[in-house]
């Protein structure tokens, strides 16, 4: 009697006695999976952006002398349901046994940036106004003479706020052998994907990228959602 | 403890940097050079990148700060849109979003102020900025204009390096180089009012010269050899300025001497882009348009400016559309639509404003003639080789008093052997080179060899550049262009004759200060007394020439030439009635002094006891 006491067997029907300790244990073996999901999360999280941030090597350098004034505007970094999922895990047994999924992670962009580049081109280029416009009712004379305005603001507007260069220096068109370990988010590979790297191809677009961008900043109580203010002449 | 004080407040050495300032007539610009070091001979040069409102509630750094101030009404912007990283309530709205604002709304737009400082006839220290606005719009002088734009430099320095307090930095604030004393006064006053209580002038086509001999980084005495004459040509958006520096030697090395500065032209890139704006504005009413409002001219001159740089920048394309939109939302509908045509730029531009004209063609009309309008004295020949021909005829004396920098006899203007552009506009190197094609077919002429083009400048930023630079050379590193002052300067005094009915007492100039005064010194007339009554304030007309250069201290002159004396603005004198009775007279004498800023200032001294009273320059009543 004294020797299964000791001996827990789970799968037997618990006594008082046993269910408590079966409770414990199960509580410090949930403890434990929860500290090292977390610390799983963690480390995956900080390869994320490390990986990132040498992909695109986009410096901010704006952001540095006005943030007494301005909040910072970085992009949340939401993990998705998965502290509360973790919690979870000491209550209900089950989950233990279920292998621990990639975690997801999502940015949420911020719509002010995307409202302020908005608020550039309308200003410099009247680029709102003529994507608004009926072209149908047109003629092509003065479409081109108006995109003339669109197209000369537009390169101003995005030449001042962004350095971009082409991610590959080659001609459009000749070949171009990529050896192994490229950057596939740099270059995408299209047709007969077949075989190992080093991969021979003819290069058909330079491709784009941003290496710095500059976008003003804005005041807190600024509605950046008025991209174009309406104007009344006195 | 005494030791200790004196020390303390002379001692410049805690100034970590050197800033120059250039306070222009459409930008302004903050460049530093870190000087912590004494015995660095390698410096890096900086530009503050400025934050600013670029439109209401939008803020961003940008390297130049427009000179434009707008005044908005109460009700045309929230609160919340006009604030700037050091305060949510700035007192003037200064920099882009002026200039942008003020586009649409230019009664309430202050732009040249730094014009106006030099504008005769007008007090500028009187609220008469925007001189076009109603009444209602609060009005401001050229001074507070040119404080507003200082104080949002050295904010913007504070809030960059809040460790380094620009107030404790050695400044250098530029100033054209035909500023007179006092334009020169009030920018030092100007700087003065802000707390830069340290800044030192220096003219802007030396600073441009500074810049270059910087940039060189030593290899500037190959491209220069003793007797070269140094033709600094400065065309900025708003004005244009000639110096001339002669190479010499000092000592075995390499010596820099300014001989000579031009007139104040109010003519520069602005001009050439409305001049190309009402060209097509006449082409197109001529076609049958209606005419055109004043903002569709605005968004004329815009385009121009574009199409302009293209055209001089890009030899292959002829002809460029010009395209003004719609002001309303639709686009496409009433858009006019021109071209602005190679033969348009070459004939308004370089017929226009420089033209194939020989050395001995000068300006139609006199520059300074302009003095009575009530707005600002715009050159009236917008020709800029004709005002080149003019100063470089007026000063062919210049370097005859210069050792080792010689003429060829027969000379009938000064011969430059090397040029040095600057400003905005001398970007363009069609614009450039008919420039040196226009001066060597002078020189050419007389048998001279052909100047030199120097090159390597960043013409946006030269001048704030050179003038960080000098601060650095100020320190005892690199060579130190000498010049003092550019002109040589009188008073007028009534000659001792007796009176003739109906006619003004002719007067005499009585020099008070030589050319090529250096800073720091000082000349006394002892032997000129004049009887000053306490109390009442006295004036003086006050004179200055640019070519007189043997006139000595005391020298009184009976005769000139319309073309060697300039009248400036009359300088008055009171004597304080401390420690004498009012009415009482007192035989006083005058001193001149330059001062280490680079400012002139002038005293009544008693005879009697020593007493100094200040005389000053900036009393303009607007008195014809």
């Amino acid at each position: 009697m004294n020797n299964t006491e000791f001996n827990i067997d789970l799968n037997l029907t618990p006594t008082t006695f046993d269910a408590i300790h079966a409770y414990l244990a199960a509580t410090v073996f949930g403890l434990a999976l929860t500290v090292i999901i977390l610390l799983f999360i963690l480390l995956l999280s900080m390869l994320r952006n490390a990986k990132k941030a040498k992909q695109t090597k986009v410096s901010t350098n704006s952001e540095q002398t006005i943030s007494s004034t301005i909040p910072k505007r970085e992009p949340e970094v939401k993990i998705v349901e998965k502290v509360v999922e973790v919690e979870k895990i000491v209550e209900i047994e089950k989950i233990v046994q279920l292998p621990a999924p990639e975690p997801i992670i999502l940015k949420e962009s911020t719509p002010e940036a995307a409202l302020q580049l908005l608020n550039l081109l309308q200003t410099e280029a009247r680029f709102i106004d003529f994507i608004k416009e009926d072209m149908s009712a047109h003629s092509d004379a003065d479409i081109g003479a108006a995109a003339r305005v669109m197209l000369t603001g537009c390169n101003k507007t995005i030449n001042q706020h962004f350095d971009i260069s082409s991610v590959r220096s080659e001609e459009e068109g000749s070949p171009i052998t990529l050896a192994e370990g490229f950057n596939a988010a740099e270059v995408r590979l299209t047709g007969n994907i077949v075989g190992e790297a080093p991969f021979s191809g003819t290069l058909i677009h330079k491709g784009w990228k941003v290496t710095n961008i500059k976008l003003p900043k804005l005041t807190q109580d600024h509605q950046a959602e008025i991209i174009a203010a309406a104007e009344v002449e006195l | 403890m005494n030791h200790q004080l004196f020390s303390g407040t002379t001692n410049t050495s805690k100034a970590k940097f050197s800033i120059g300032i250039d306070l222009g007539t459409t930008h302004s610009v903050l460049s530093y050079v870190d000087i912590s070091d004494p015995d660095n001979d390698e410096i890096t040069q900086k530009v503050l990148q400025i934050p600013q409102l670029i439109a209401p509630g939008v803020i961003e750094d940008k390297p130049q700060l427009p000179s434009f101030l707008y005044q908005a009404h109460a009700a045309e912007l929230t609160e919340g849109d006009v604030v700037l990283p050091w305060t949510n309530q700035p007192k003037f709205l200064v920099g882009e979003i002026a200039r942008h604002l003020g586009a649409k709304t230019p009664i309430r737009l202050v732009s040249s102020a730094k014009s106006w400082l030099c504008h005769a006839g007008v007090d500028c220290k009187e609220a008469i900025l925007p001189s076009e606005a109603p009444d209602e719009v609060e009005k401001l002088s050229p001074f507070q204009a040119s404080v507003a734009y200082l104080e949002h430099l050295s904010a913007a320095w504070n809030k960059q390096y809040p460790d380094q307090p620009i107030t404790e930095q050695e400044i250098t604030l530029t100033i054209p180089a035909s500023f007179d004393p006092a334009a020169r006064e009030l920018t030092a006053e100007a700087a003065q009012q802000v707390g830069l209580t340290n800044a030192t002038l220096l003219e802007e086509p030396q600073a441009a010269l500074y810049s270059w001999i910087e940039k060189s980084e030593g290899d500037w005495r190959n491209h220069a050899t003793v007797g070269d004459i140094i033709l600094v040509i400065d065309v900025g958006g708003g004005t244009t300025d000639l110096s001339l520096i002669a190479v010499t030697e000092q000592g075995g090395n390499l010596g820099l001497t300014r001989v000579a500065v031009g007139d104040h032209i109010l003519l520069g890139g602005d001009n050439m882009d409305l001049a190309l704006a009402y060209t097509l504005k006449a082409k197109l009413e001529k076609a049958g348009n209606q005419r055109l409002a004043a903002w569709q001219i605005q968004a004329l001159t815009h385009a121009c400016r574009d199409a302009k740089e293209t055209i001089l920048s890009n030899d292959e394309a002829d002809n460029i559309a010009v395209v003004v939109p719609n002001r309303g939302s639709s686009l496409i509908g009433g858009t006019l639509r021109t071209e602005l045509t190679r033969d348009e730029v070459n004939a308004v531009l370089l017929e226009g404003f420089l033209p194939e004209v020989s050395s001995h063609e000068y300006p139609a009309i006199n520059p300074r003639s302009g003095l009575r309008s009530k707005g600002l004295p715009y050159a009236q020949d917008a020709a800029i080789t004709r005002h080149l021909a003019a100063f470089l005829s007026r000063q062919v004396d210049a370097v005859k008093n210069i050792d080792g920098v010689t003429l060829s006899e027969n000379a009938s203007f000064l011969h430059p052997s090397a040029v040095l552009f600057n400003g905005g506009v001398l970007k363009s190197p069609r614009i450039t080179s008919r420039l040196m094609s226009v001066l060597n077919s002078w020189l050419t002429a007389e048998q001279a060899p052909d100047a030199r083009l120097l090159s390597g400048l960043d013409l946006d930023l030269a001048v704030a550049r050179g003038a960080a630079y000098y601060g650095y050379v100020r320190q005892g590193h690199g060579v130190r262009i000498k010049g003092g002052t550019a002109a040589s300067y009188y008073v007028g005094v009534e000659s001792s004759m007796p009176a003739v009915p109906g006619m003004a007492p002719e007067i005499q100039a009585l020099c008070i200060a030589p050319f090529g005064m250096e800073e720091g010194s000082n000349a006394e007339l002892v032997g000129d007394e004049f009887g000053l009554i306490v109390g009442e304030p006295v004036r003086f007309r006050f004179f200055s020439s640019k070519t007189r250069r043997d006139d000595t201290v005391g020298t009184r002159l009976e005769y000139w030439g319309d073309d060697e004396l300039e009248e400036l603005n009359e300088i008055e004198i009171t004597l304080s009635d401390e420690g004498y009775k009012v009415g009482e007279v007192i035989s006083v004498h005058l001193n001149s002094l330059i001062t280490e800023t680079g400012t002139l200032e002038l005293h009544a001294v008693s005879n009697q006891n020593n007493q100094h009273w200040k005389i000053e320059f900036d009393v303009r009543s607007g008195e014809e």
